[in-house]
C-alpha cells in the first residue's frame, strides 16, 4: 500500500484532489469574470435604437452575429456597428435618429440582409416595425408653446396614422395651438420627426419602447369603453331612436314641425 | 594571343551584381508563403472594406463580399458564416436561419478540406499582429516570464460554449479581439486596437506565440476542425537531417514531432496552421506542401529510392 500522507490520504491521490481543485477555482473565477464582462456589455441594450425587424432584447442580443450585411445594405447608410469601447452593446447595430433616421425602405433589405435571423423575416411590411416610440417633451416642443411648427406632423412618413394634430382654440392669454400626438399603434420610430424636429435639441425623440411606454394592469375595466349590462339598461331601444327615414306620409315629421312655423 | 584579359573588372562587378541578384530572388522566394499570407489576408480585408465603403460589386447590385469574417455574402449568392460563431448562436437557444447554416457548412467544408488552422494563418486579421510580435520578439531576444500549456485554448473553447449556454450570450463572440479588429477596420474605429496592442504587448513582452499558440479558443476550434485536412505538410524522413531549422522557426513547434512525423509521413496535428514557414527553411527540402493522399505514394517511393541508393554504396 501506498504511504499514507498527513490527514492519512494518499499522497499523490492528494496532489490530484489539489489539482482539481486548482483547476476548478481557475475556471470558476475566470468563467464568473467572463460572464460578468458580457452581461455587464449586454447591459446597456435598452438605449439601442435596432433595425427594423429586431427581435426583443435579450433574443437579439443572442442572435446577432454581428457582420454587418445591414449596414452595408442600407440605403440611406444610416446603421452603424457599435465599436468596442462604446455605449451599446459591442458590434450591434444601431443607427441615431437624429443624425440619420431610417427612410423606412418598403422592401427592408436590412432585414433581408441578415443572415441569422436576428433582424426577423416575420417583419413583412416596413409599417409595422416597432424600431422605437416617438416622445414628444411637451415643455419644449413649439407647438406647444403655440408656434406653428407642426413640423413632425408633417414630415412623418405616416402622417394622421402615427402623429395626429389636435387643435386648442384660442383662449384668453394664451395662443391657439396645435398640437402633435404620437399613437403607439402606428409609430413605428422610424426618426424622421426627431431629425426634421427644428429645436436645438430634438423636443421629439425615438426611444426604445420599454423606456417610455407604461402599462395600466389587466385588472382595470373601463366600463365605458365596452357593452355591460350597465350601460345596456342606459341605452335607449334602438326603436324608440328618433329615425330619420320619412314617414309613410310622406314628409319627415321635424321638418313638418320646424318649417310650418309652429314655434 | 595579345588581346585584353577575358575577365575584366566590368565584368567581376556585373557577375557579383547577378550573384546578388540571384540571392535577393532566393531570398524573395523563400519567402514566398509569407508574402502570399499577407496578400491572402490583405487581400480578404480590401474585398470586405471596398464592398462596404466603394460599393464594389461584381454586376449591378451584385456586391462583391460583404458582411466580415463573422458572416457574409459572396457576389450576392454564397453565404459564408464562421461555423464557431453559428455554434455559440445555436447554443444560445436561438433558431439560426437556414442562410447561416449553409453559410456555416460551406466554410466549415473549405477548412475541413485545407486545414482548419489555414483560416488562422491565411484570413485572420491579429495573425498579421502576433507575427510582428513574434518576429520583433525574435530580434531583441526577450525570455518569456512564464510558460502556459498550449492545451489551454482547449480549455477556453470549452469554456467559451459552457458560458454561452449559462449568459445566453454567443460568449466568445462578445469579446473576441478578432471581431473587434475586423469590424472596426471595416465599419469604423472605436476601441478595438486596445485589444490589439494588448495581444502585441502580450506575444512580444510576455509569452511568445501567447494569443495563437496558447488562448484563442477560435484556433483551438479549426485545430479540432483541421485534423482531418487533406492539405498537409509532408515529412520526407530520408532526406531529414535533423538540423531543427523548422523547429525554431515554427509557431506550433510541437507539431514537429520528427518521432511521430515519420510514422505517419506527414505533420498531422490539426494545430498546424499551414503556414508554409517551414518548408522554405528546411535545407533538405524535407517537408514541402502536399495533398493527404498523395503523400503516401510518395513517401513509398522515397523510401525505395532511399533504399537503393543504400545497396548502392554498400556494392560499390
Amino acid at each position: 500500500m501506498a504511504e499514507k500522507g498527513p490527514g492519512g490520504l494518499n499522497p499523490s491521490r492528494r496532489d490530484f484532489l489539489v489539482k482539481m481543485a486548482q483547476g476548478a477555482a481557475l475556471a470558476g473565477t475566470g468563467g464568473l469574470l467572463w460572464d460578468y464582462i458580457l452581461r455587464s456589455e449586454a447591459r446597456a441594450a435598452p438605449y439601442a435604437l435596432r433595425p427594423p425587424g429586431a427581435l426583443a432584447e435579450d433574443d437579439f442580443n443572442a442572435a446577432c452575429i454581428k457582420c454587418g450585411q445591414c449596414v452595408v445594405d442600407c440605403p440611406p447608410q444610416i446603421l452603424k456597428l457599435e465599436p468596442a469601447g462604446g455605449a451599446l452593446p459591442i458590434g450591434t447595430p444601431f443607427y441615431d435618429a437624429r443624425t440619420g433616421p431610417c427612410i423606412m425602405c418598403p422592401d427592408i433589405p436590412c432585414m433581408k440582409a441578415c443572415p441569422t435571423g436576428a433582424l426577423s423575416p416575420e417583419l413583412k411590411k416596413i409599417e409595422d416595425a416597432r424600431m422605437g416610440l416617438a416622445v414628444i417633451d411637451i415643455e419644449n416642443c413649439l407647438s406647444y408653446k403655440g408656434l406653428r411648427c407642426e413640423i413632425c406632423h408633417r414630415e412623418c412618413p405616416l402622417k394622421g396614422k402615427a402623429i395626429t394634430l389636435e387643435t386648442h382654440p384660442r383662449q384668453t392669454s394664451k395662443h391657439a395651438m396645435f398640437i402633435p400626438l404620437v399613437h403607439s399603434d402606428a409609430c413605428t420610430g422610424c426618426g424622421i420627426c426627431e431629425k426634421a424636429c427644428p429645436t436645438e435639441i430634438a423636443a421629439i425623440r425615438i426611444l426604445p419602447h420599454k423606456l417610455v411606454q407604461g402599462k395600466i394592469g389587466e385588472h382595470y375595466r373601463l366600463g365605458w369603453t365596452f357593452d355591460t349590462q350597465i350601460t345596456e339598461d342606459f341605452k335607449q331601444a334602438p326603436q324608440a331612436a328618433p329615425s330619420s327615414t320619412p314617414e309613410p306620409g310622406g314628409k319627415p315629421g321635424g321638418m313638418d314641425y320646424l318649417n310650418e312655423g309652429g314655434l | 594571343m595579345t588581346d585584353k584579359p577575358v575577365f575584366t573588372k566590368a565584368d567581376a562587378l556585373a557577375s557579383s551584381e547577378k550573384v546578388h541578384n540571384l540571392a535577393g530572388m532566393a531570398k524573395f522566394w523563400s519567402w514566398r508563403y509569407i508574402i502570399l499570407r499577407r496578400i491572402s489576408q490583405i487581400a480578404i480585408l480590401m474585398l470586405f472594406f471596398g464592398t462596404a465603403h466603394w460599393g464594389w460589386q461584381v454586376a449591378k447590385d451584385v456586391p462583391l463580399l460583404i458582411g466580415n469574417l463573422s458572416a457574409s455574402k459572396f457576389i450576392g449568392l454564397i453565404p459564408l458564416t464562421d461555423p464557431f460563431a453559428a455554434l455559440q448562436i445555436f447554443l444560445t437557444g436561438h433558431v439560426l436561419q437556414k442562410e447561416s447554416l449553409i453559410g456555416a457548412a460551406v466554410v466549415l467544408g473549405i477548412y475541413l478540406l485545407i486545414g482548419g488552422r489555414m483560416f488562422c494563418a491565411w484570413a485572420c486579421p491579429v495573425n498579421m499582429v502576433t507575427d510582428a510580435a513574434g518576429w520583433l520578439r525574435d530580434k531583441i531576444g526577450i525570455q518569456p516570464i512564464f510558460h502556459l500549456p498550449r492545451t489551454l485554448r482547449y480549455f477556453i473553447l470549452v469554456a467559451t460554449l459552457v458560458i454561452t449556454v449559462i449568459s445566453g450570450l454567443a460568449a466568445f463572440e462578445w469579446v473576441s479581439p478578432i471581431g473587434m479588429a475586423h469590424r472596426e477596420i471595416i465599419f469604423g474605429l472605436g476601441m478595438g486596437f486596445t485589444a490589439l496592442l494588448a495581444i502585441f504587448l502580450f506575444d512580444l513582452l510576455i509569452l511568445k506565440n501567447g494569443w495563437c499558440g496558447h488562448l484563442c479558443p477560435l484556433g483551438a476550434f479549426y485545430s479540432l476542425v483541421g485534423k482531418t485536412a487533406l492539405l498537409r505538410v509532408r515529412f520526407d524522413t530520408h532526406t531529414c537531417t535533423h538540423c531543427g531549422e523548422c523547429a525554431k522557426i515554427c509557431p506550433e513547434p510541437q507539431v514537429l514531432n520528427l518521432k511521430k512525423l515519420d510514422e505517419r509521413g506527414y505533420v498531422f496535428s490539426g494545430e498546424c496552421s499551414n503556414c508554409g514557414r517551414c518548408t522554405p527553411i528546411c535545407p533538405e527540402g524535407s517537408l514541402k506542401f502536399d495533398f493527404k493522399p498523395l503523400i503516401r505514394s510518395h513517401n513509398m517511393q522515397a523510401s525505395v529510392h532511399a533504399d537503393a541508393i543504400a545497396v548502392q554504396r554498400r556494392t560499390r
